[in-house]
């Protein structure tokens, strides 16, 4: 009975090829659009994390105010005193590093190339895992002078020198001329399209002299020296930086200390959202399918219903028919699935060629789309057909 | 062969609807048929003639009263019984075909036969000696669309003996075709019953395709108002 079915439900396909072919489409856009948005959603939280866990281990972020962005704005920047008071104060501390932030275009001859310029100090390159290609790193003199030195990330080397060696040479930045001291090595791509390898790393001082025009810092970057002095550090920290920065017993923090975790938290924090955004418009379209189906369904229920009293007449028994049905709509809603997935898995890898982002393929969500299509072509073209087979022959037969 | 009649209708009563709005349209038939006759079912549209064979072909249930089928009451069987009666002893051909859309003769002809669960070569070989049988043969491959009305009810006449069924019904088989071509039809279904012994049962209001039964049953106002063999005066 089961082959015969078969037969019958592949034959039904087949002579039916628009209303097939519009039911698969359906459930295809629905399927690849939630598979590819998840994926690619999924794999930008990944590269993320996997940027953080390359910054170091038993780090500490030091930001003024309570979160990343606009709300920061307000709350008053670190200064080289809080850096000095850090490294002199809390002993477990084994880097302290202060970051000032400005975007500048770098000249050599005929090329230049925007990118962001850190001032920072030397331990800068330890505490974020950065190793030098060629060259050495600051001296005490140029970071208490101020002067105009800089190590330079792979990216800004390829762009103003090609396969050159930069040290010793001297770029522009703005108004002002600056050797080139160090080249690091290369990192690589980030998450979404982010490259660390594209900046330039000066002295603390001559970035805040020579471009920021002040005297803030924007964070400090802070290592431990073990994981278990983490959050020793972390209250230590906390303690130091409430009483220089003038912060009352009942007022809350103006600044935080986040580690690994947390700064991991904050910076997936939003893909996820976004995961999750992209995500349910993607599921919006599956259902849009679905009721897609359900409208085709629907449309040829009279003609359904008719064919059903026809083979109810010619006496098919029920459960024959309808177990038709079903099989013609599971076959409908798999193949649909299944280009879906294919498309998704295409699509999938290409863009996140394109944005530098990991392809990871997650079996749940692929499960999951392809469940849900199967569904909502079971419940579309299935539970139409169960009314009509409940019917007397002849009033499916004189349906109209 | 035994001694039941192959049909018997004994005050058979049907009401459409309920309540207000019901109406008696079988006000208590009584009918026998025996193996191998050939009855014409005529009278005046609305007299209940379609409600009579759809209960006699077990597509609808009579409100009351008994049908026996080779002796067997229909009335106390299930859907899925009244089903396989229809699957090994009974074919229909409807005034409107009834053929699947978009689907060749062959199929459609084969369908009967894919539910009585025969192997693929025996439906191939039968379903093309039926289609031969109602002059189709080198049609086989057409879908409904492309044939004529003759031709349409050609193939659900083949479709109907397919599976050599005992009674074959027809309601108004040639109510959608010309003069010519319902003759021709109406020579087709009259050979079934004398080459084949299969046992016709044809409603129609032409007294031209009545001449072609052995026995008339009138129907008036959802009862039989005479019942006679063909030839005999009224
Ligand atoms: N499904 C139905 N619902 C309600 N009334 C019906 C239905 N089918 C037939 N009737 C009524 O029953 C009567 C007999 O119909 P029918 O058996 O089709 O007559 P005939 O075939 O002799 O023209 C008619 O008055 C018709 O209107
Ligand atoms: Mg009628």
């Amino acid at each position: 009975m089961l082959w015969n079915t078969l037969l019958l439900a592949v034959r039904a396909i087949r002579r039916n090829l628009m209303r097939s072919f519009l039911t698969i489409l359906g459930i295809v856009i629905g399927v690849a659009a939630v598979i590819t948005m998840v994926t690619l959603g999924n794999g930008a939280t990944q590269s993320i994390s996997d940027q953080i866990s390359r910054m170091g281990s038993n780090i500490l972020m030091v930001i003024p105010g309570q979160r990343f962005g606009p709300g920061a704005a307000s709350a008053p920047k670190f200064k080289s005193s809080d850096v000095d008071a850090i490294k002199g104060q809390i002993f477990s501390a084994k880097w302290v590093a202060p970051v000032a932030n400005s975007q500048a275009t770098a000249v050599f001859q005929a090329n230049n190339w925007s990118t962001t310029v850190t001032g920072s100090n030397n331990d800068f390159f330890p505490a974020g895992n950065w190793e030098l290609a060629s060259g050495r790193d600051f001296s005490e003199t140029e970071m208490r002078s101020g002067k105009a030195v800089c190590v330079m990330g792979e990216t800004v080397r390829e762009k103003l020198f090609g396969k050159q060696n930069p040290v010793g040479s001297k770029i522009r930045l703005k108004q002002f001329s600056c050797e080139v001291i160090g080249l690091l090595k290369s990192k690589g791509q980030s998450g979404m399209g982010h490259d660390q390898d594209d900046s330039i790393i000066m002295p603390l001082k001559t970035v805040q002299r020579r471009l920021t025009g002040d005297k803030d810092i924007n964070r400090i970057t802070v290592s431990a020296r073990n994981s278990d002095a983490i959050n020793t550090v972390k209250n230590q920290l906390e303690l130091l930086l409430r009483e220089r920065r003038n912060v009352s017993a009942n007022e809350d923090d103006n600044f935080r200390v986040m580690d690994t975790r947390q700064i991991t938290e904050t910076l997936t924090g939003t893909t996820k959202i976004l995961t999750m955004l992209l995500g349910s418009v993607a599921a919006v379209s599956l259902l849009v399918g679905g009721i897609g189906i359900m409208n085709i369904m629907l449309v040829s229920v009279t003609e359904r219903t008719r064919e059903i009293g026809i083979r109810l007449a010619i006496g098919a028994l029920e459960r024959e028919v309808l177990l038709q049905f079903l099989i013609e709509a599971v076959v409908l809603s798999s193949i649909g699935g299944l280009i879906g997935l294919a498309i998704a898995t295409g699509a999938s890898v290409a863009i996140a060629k394109l944005i530098a982002v990991p392809y990871i393929f997650s079996p749940g969500i692929n499960l999951l789309a392809f469940i849900f299509s199967a569904a909502i072509g079971v419940i579309f073209g299935f539970f139409p057909a169960r009314r009509a087979a409940k019917l007397n022959p002849i009033d499916a037969l004189r349906h109209e | 062969m035994n001694e039941f009649p192959l049909i018997k209708l004994s005050r058979i009563t049907k009401t459409y609807g309920q309540g207000q709005a019901a109406f008696l349209a079988l006000k208590g038939v009584d009918l026998s048929i025996d193996q191998g006759e050939f009855v014409a079912i005529m009278g005046p549209s609305g007299s209940g003639k379609s409600t009579a064979m759809n209960i006699l072909g077990c597509l609808d249930i009579p409100s009351s009263g008994s049908y026996r089928f080779q002796g067997t009451p229909v009335e106390e069987m299930d859907r899925n019984q009244r089903a396989l009666l229809r699957r090994h002893f009974l074919g229909f051909v409807f005034q409107g075909f009834n053929l699947l859309p978009r689907t060749s003769a062959l199929e459609n002809v084969e369908l009967p036969l894919i539910y009585r669960g025969e192997k693929a070569s025996v439906r191939h070989a039968e379903a093309r000696t039926a289609l031969g049988k109602v002059g189709l043969t080198g049609w086989e491959d057409h879908t409904p669309a492309e044939l004529s009305g003759g031709q349409q009810q050609r193939v659900a006449i083949a479709r109907a003996l397919v599976t050599r069924p005992k009674v074959l019904l027809a309601d108004e088989p040639t109510g959608n075709l010309d003069t010519q071509t319902s003759e021709e039809i109406m020579e087709l279904i009259g050979s079934l019953n004398r080459e084949h012994g299969i046992t016709v049962l044809m409603v129609t209001h032409e007294s031209d395709m009545a001449a072609y039964a052995k026995r008339i049953v009138h129907f008036v106002d959802g009862k039989v108002d005479h019942d006679r063999q063909n030839g005999e005066q009224s």
